[in-house]
């Protein structure tokens, strides 16, 4: 909302020394807040004066154009008091106008000086302005040329001009739809500045007659008051005077026409929208009521709607012609060549206002008053107040009747314990302050022992419970003043465990060299295309989102591996090819396509209630994927870097893991998007978790992340929930360590793991660790075989072991390889 | 060795003879004192205190000597043995310094050789932001609670009195999810966590929740679809909005520094009633002159826009099980993102959702 400082002093006696900045900045702390402060016109400085044509001479141009040779009567604004030769290329003037000339000395809007200067073969000692020259409008067909009436050469134009004001624009919650007015935000000054009010709503208005325009209302719920009043003999010629459609433009509206710029004003003086019909063009009696199925109209704009059975519409005998309060039809829209205009001032349901506009998608200025609500008792002052500028600047009478159907609901009454501000407030504030800071917003209040009761005014809808009363109150107290408490809590059991253990997964992570990253949880198909999903691929059972950012991406993602990827890709494009991310976030897994129930809001729901609600929504596990590209270390003086590799994604998993005190096992897998031949399944205990190993080539390809980029996805409250929190201490033994290497011939594709498994259950009780350290193919073992060369510490806890024990513990382990693997040891 | 010598003759065991030993001991002590090195001393070792050094023989054939003789010889064999353990010794570790200061310089490298092999991870600055906001309050007692983003369109609107007719419901921009009749959205803040934390804890409830929200914002330098927010919200008897100034007060001082504090403004939200917004004294200029004026953070406000706050509605109370004529509370709000932003001055918000390894590294693991 716009608010020029002239319009608002217009209802209210501020002082005189109350700066722009004073204003608003008390007006913010009533709750009207400043979003901007615009000082128009103070950017001209003078002298600007009046002057007075005395001579036009047209002289014709080489280029085409016929340029003006006027002298122009400044009074003794030039300090000589003769006429003033000036240059001026518009011709909507004659000699003997009075015109805005800015003498040499002025500065017009964008810092543009004025001086005398050579021009088209004459000293131009200034320039005769135009609208738009000023800063006055959009108007630059001609300069201005003021009425007969306006003033005497030489006189300050600055006082005849509406040139000079200053603009608060605020921001308006959905609450304060009065101050959508200038009406209601003078009103809050009057308030912030307990200054004497002058209400531009209460004027006298004629009593309906029973001979005015013939109105019926067929809902009156949804139109409970219509008040309609004719001009008649009104010139649609007649041009909107100046100070009118500047103090529109302050607002932030376009000035249009003298009809409609007068509705738009009322409109923002009063904050009651109105709508003017051509009557020439009306038929018979003015409805309202519901539209039924299947009806259509064509809006003021235009466009051809389906009306919905919610919908209020405004009819005639012809049909329906009119969006009641929202936008009017084109039928019967007011034109250049209207002289009859019905005005309707109408109240409106707010929440068909509300379903309407958003149904048609129609915002507009009367749409976000009515859907908010307006003062339902001043349709009449309303009306009255357009009938009255209409003819003062349109010419024509106004009917002496005046039609009005319904009556404004009553406003609301709420009671509460007078200590209520006080009390929720945290803040002494006594019952007669409250009392009076009820009157002072405009509420009716009556006390009643130590309970308070307020009917609240009419503009005031969104007042209807106990506690908007406290706000009101509180807001005329000051937050300022609200003191500073710190509420005791009670003892606080610090962060859950899995809290505690999340962060423990991202420092490890970051330990390890991982960079986190948060993405949008939105994919495509063709996202999941690119990693080669098959099409019955469980990754492909999405949640679609109904109005997604991107058409791109629709879906509420499954696998946290494309973001991951694309911000890999990201990096590398930027030149970093040697990266390791990872993110942790939740995915979204449908169980199906159960609607999620609107419970009542008047009481707790039930447990059945409760658990229909948890059962509509999608599971949604938090996940963990990482991913490493290019090299895992770099390479340098010392020499190569190591390339990420399969290994890089399955370890840091395992660092993850380890962390949290779950030992994870891993299997040999197939699945994308994964390579074939170097992906793995992670699990703990029989319960997979996830997979990890090398891209599949295709993979890196279509994301373009570096060849050989491995990731990992895991599920990560499988492992959070397998963690051990309480970590049991170990025990060890001081004895001596007994060392045997073994080097075993296996087949080539027998899992190393599978080997060492068997190794640690065959060296029995006394082995300490089974340690890979080789891996060999070549000529020393046969085609289709592996040497696979382990290191086994062995040691008891009560002795020092003896090398037959420790011999015949390597033996066994051995023996079990060879039945179980048909493993022979290598000589 | 000789053989028993039953004819004593003392001048025969040549070995002994005084001025024999004395020579040996020369010709050891010479060797020792000229080892050039510790492999030259080691050879000196073996050759005159080795076991078959000349001293080490000479002491054998001791035995061979007459009872009457044997003492002499002893003494002069021992002390030449010890005057040439001793050479040794004083050599050993002169020739050990020496060496040892040979070594060190050899073995001097260029300390301004890069050693960065070894990977630097990051954590990133929402999540530790996050976590810092949390600790706060966990520090007063507060827990931190949980929900999901996928969330009912009852929980996320109609409980925190945000009805299907609610102005307040277009100024934010929701997700739906297909179908939109399913009542299924994306939350677009984290109050639907408040609402889940009523209906299934009794008060008194002390709790924080940050998480990550989404609106049908354009993703630009200041917006972005998916950001993140932290509220909070206390359910006990006898909570006032002092009690909410104070906690902010609290938090910000925690969050900004000694001094910092808090001013409310009155404000609209469907589910607090008195609702305020929260403006955080710019802790860069302090609002103070002349410093305020030309302070990027706060560009000349003095004050910086840091959430929404409010007396959560009764209304709000009913619909979540909470009983309003025994219990109030309040609630407040505001952007982790944004926090992030106007704390650390980043710039641009794109640079939080795109990866760019070098935007996070450089917060490190804590924040």
């Amino acid at each position: 909302m716009k608010a020029p400082v002239s319009w608002i002093r217009e209802y209210v006696d501020l002082p005189e020394d109350l700066t722009t900045e004073e204003i608003a900045a008390r007006l913010t702390a009533l709750g009207l807040k400043l979003e901007a402060l615009d000082k128009p016109g103070h950017d001209v400085t003078g002298p600007l004066v009046v002057g007075r044509v005395l001579t036009v001479e047209p002289e014709p141009q080489k280029n085409g154009k016929t340029i003006n040779w006027c002298t122009v009567d400044v009074g003794g604004a030039n300090g000589s008091g003769d006429p003033q030769g000036i240059v001026c290329g518009a011709h909507n003037f004659r000699p003997g106008d009075l015109v805005v000339v800015v003498l040499p000395g002025g500065v017009l809007p964008g810092g543009f000086e004025i001086s005398a200067r050579k021009t088209y073969g004459h000293v131009s000692a200034g320039m005769i302005c135009s609208a738009k020259e000023l800063g006055l409008g959009e108007d630059h067909a001609g300069i201005i040329v003021l009425p007969p009436d306006a003033g005497q050469p030489g006189d300050d134009a600055f006082a005849v001009l509406p040139l000079r004001d200053e603009v608060i624009e605020f921001e308006i919650n959905p609450d304060r739809a009065y101050a959508l007015s200038l009406r209601g935000v003078a009103r809050e000054a009057a308030l912030a500045f307990d200054a004497p009010y002058h209400d531009p709503a209460q004027r006298e208005t004629p009593a309906p007659d029973g001979h005015g325009y013939p109105i019926a209302i067929d809902d009156p719920v949804g139109c409970p008051v219509f008040v309609a009043r004719e001009v008649s003999g009104f010139d649609p010629t007649a041009p909107t005077p100046d100070w009118l459609a500047r103090r529109i433009q302050l607002a932030g509206m376009r000035p249009i026409s003298l009809a409609v710029d007068v509705t738009n004003y009322v409109m923002l003086e009063l904050g009651r929208p109105i709508h003017g019909y051509d009557a020439d063009k009306l038929q018979g009696t003015v409805g309202v009521r519901r539209a039924r199925a299947g009806e259509r109209l064509t809006t003021l704009d235009g466009t051809d709607r389906a009306l919905s059975a919610e919908d209020l519409v405004v009819t005639d005998d012809s049909g329906i012609i009119g969006l009641g309060g929202v936008m009017g039809g084109e039928a019967t829209e007011m034109s250049e060549t209207t002289t009859r205009v019905l005005i309707e001032s109408a109240h409106w349901d707010a929440v068909s206002m509300f379903r309407t506009g958003k149904r048609h998608k129609i915002t507009s200025e009367a749409g976000r008053r009515n859907e908010r609500g307006v003062d339902p008792t001043i349709c009449e002052a309303a009306a009255d107040r357009v009938a009255e500028l209409l003819v003062r600047y349109g010419g024509g009478t106004a009917s002496p009747s005046v039609t009005v159907v319904g009556t404004p609901p009553e406003p609301a009454t709420i009671t509460i314990p007078a200590t209520l501000p006080a009390d929720i407030m945290g803040m002494d504030i006594p019952a007669d302050t409250s009392v009076a800071h009820l009157r002072a917003v405009g509420c009716e209040v009556t006390v009643d022992g130590d309970r308070l009761t307020a009917v609240v005014p009419p503009w005031r809808p969104d007042l209807t419970d106990p506690f908007d009363l406290v706000e009101e109150v509180a807001r005329v107290v000051g937050y300022e003043d609200i003191p500073s408490v710190l509420p005791d809590a009670p003892a606080g059991r610090g962060l859950s465990p899995a809290q505690s253990l999340r962060r423990r997964v991202g420092r490890t992570l970051a330990g390890a060299g991982y960079v986190e990253v948060v993405n949008f949880p939105f994919v495509g198909g063709a996202d999941l295309d690119r990693l080669g999903l098959e099409a019955d691929d469980e990754r492909r059972q999405t949640m679609r989102i109904a109005n997604p950012i991107s058409s791109e991406e629709p879906l509420m993602t499954t696998t946290l591996l494309p973001g991951l990827l694309k911000a890999l890709a990201r990096n590398a494009g930027r030149g970093i090819g040697d990266a390791a991310l990872f993110e942790t976030a939740t995915v979204t897994l449908p169980r199906g396509t159960v609607a999620a129930p609107i419970l009542p809001v008047d009481r707790r729901p039930t447990e059945g209630e409760w658990d229909d609600l948890q059962k509509a929504l999608p599971d949604q596990p938090l996940h963990l994927a990482l991913g490493v590209s290019g090299n895992r270390e770099p390479s340098g003086w010392w020499g190569d870097g190591r390339a990420a590799s399969w290994a890089d994604a399955i370890e840091a998993v395992r660092v993850v893991a380890t962390a949290l005190g779950v030992e994870l096992t891993v299997r040999s897998a197939t699945r994308a998007p994964w390579h074939p031949g170097r992906c793995a399944e992670l699990l703990v205990g029989d319960v997979s978790i996830g997979f990890a190993g090398e891209l599949h080539p295709r993979v890196c390809t279509a994301y373009g992340v570096p060849a050989r980029t491995a990731v990992a996805e895991v599920d990560l409250d499988q492992l959070l929930q397998r963690a051990t929190l309480i970590v049991p201490a170990p025990r060890f033994s001081t004895y001596p360590v007994a060392k045997e290497d073994v080097a075993l011939v296996v087949d080539a594709d027998l899992p190393a793991g599978d080997l060492a498994e068997t190794l640690r259950e065959g060296a029995g009780v006394l082995c300490e660790s089974v340690r890979l350290f080789d891996v060999y193919t070549g000529d020393q073992v046969p085609a289709g075989k592996k040497s696979l060369a382990f290191a086994l510490r062995f040691r008891a806890a009560d002795r020092t072991l003896t090398e037959a024990e420790t011999g015949a513990a390597r033996d066994a382990a051995v023996k079990l390889a060879a039945e179980r693997h048909g493993a022979v040891q290598r000589a | 060795m000789s053989g028993p010598n039953s004819d004593y003759d003392p001048v025969e065991v040549t070995p002994l003879k005084a001025e024999e030993v004395d020579a040996m001991r020369e010709a050891a002590l010479a060797a020792i004192a000229t080892a050039p090195d510790l492999d030259a001393l080691k050879h000196a070792r073996t050759e005159h205190a080795g076991d078959r050094s000349p001293l080490a023989l000479a002491n054998r054939e001791i035995g061979a000597l007459p009872p009457q003789a044997r003492k002499e010889a002893g003494m002069r064999i021992g002390q030449a043995r010890s005057a040439v353990n001793q050479a040794l010794a004083a050599r050993q570790e002169v020739l050990e310094a020496e060496h040892e200061e040979r070594m060190l310089v050899e073995e001097t490298v260029d300390v301004t050789l890069p050693w960065d092999r070894t990977p630097v991870g990051a954590r990133h600055p929402l999540t530790t932001l996050s976590e810092r906001i949390g600790d706060v309050f966990v520090g007063m007692g507060w827990e931190v609670a949980e929900g999901p983003v996928v969330e009912a369109e009852w929980l996320n609107f109609d409980a925190l009195n945000l009805g299907p007719d609610h102005p307040a419901r277009t100024m934010q921009d929701t997700f739906w999810m297909e179908p939109a009749d399913n009542a299924i959205v994306l939350r677009t803040h984290t109050s639907p966590v408040q609402a889940r934390t009523m209906l299934t804890r009794e008060p008194p409830i002390y709790v924080v929740c940050p998480g990550r929200v989404f609106r049908t914002d354009e993703f630009d330098a200041t917006h972005s679809p998916v950001f993140h927010q932290v509220e909070g919200l206390v359910i006990d008897e006898g909570i006032t909005m002092a009690h909410l100034k104070g906690t902010l007060d609290h938090f910000a001082a925690s969050m900004f520094g000694d001094g910092i504090t808090t001013r409310f403004r009155p404000s609209y939200f469907p589910f607090t009633e008195p609702s305020a917004e929260v403006d955080l004294r710019c802790f860069v200029c302090r609002g103070q002159e002349p410093a305020v004026q030309s302070c990027r953070t706060c560009r000349g406000e003095g004050w910086i826009e840091w959430g929404g706050c409010g007396v959560v509605n009764p209304r709000v109370l009913v619909a979540c099980g909470v009983d309003p004529d025994r219990y109030t509370g309040f609630a407040f709000g505001m952007g982790i993102d944004r926090t992030l932003m106007f704390r650390h001055g980043a710039e641009d918000m794109r640079d939080m959702f795109e990866g760019d390894v070098r935007f996070t590294t450089a917060f490190g693991s804590e924040i």
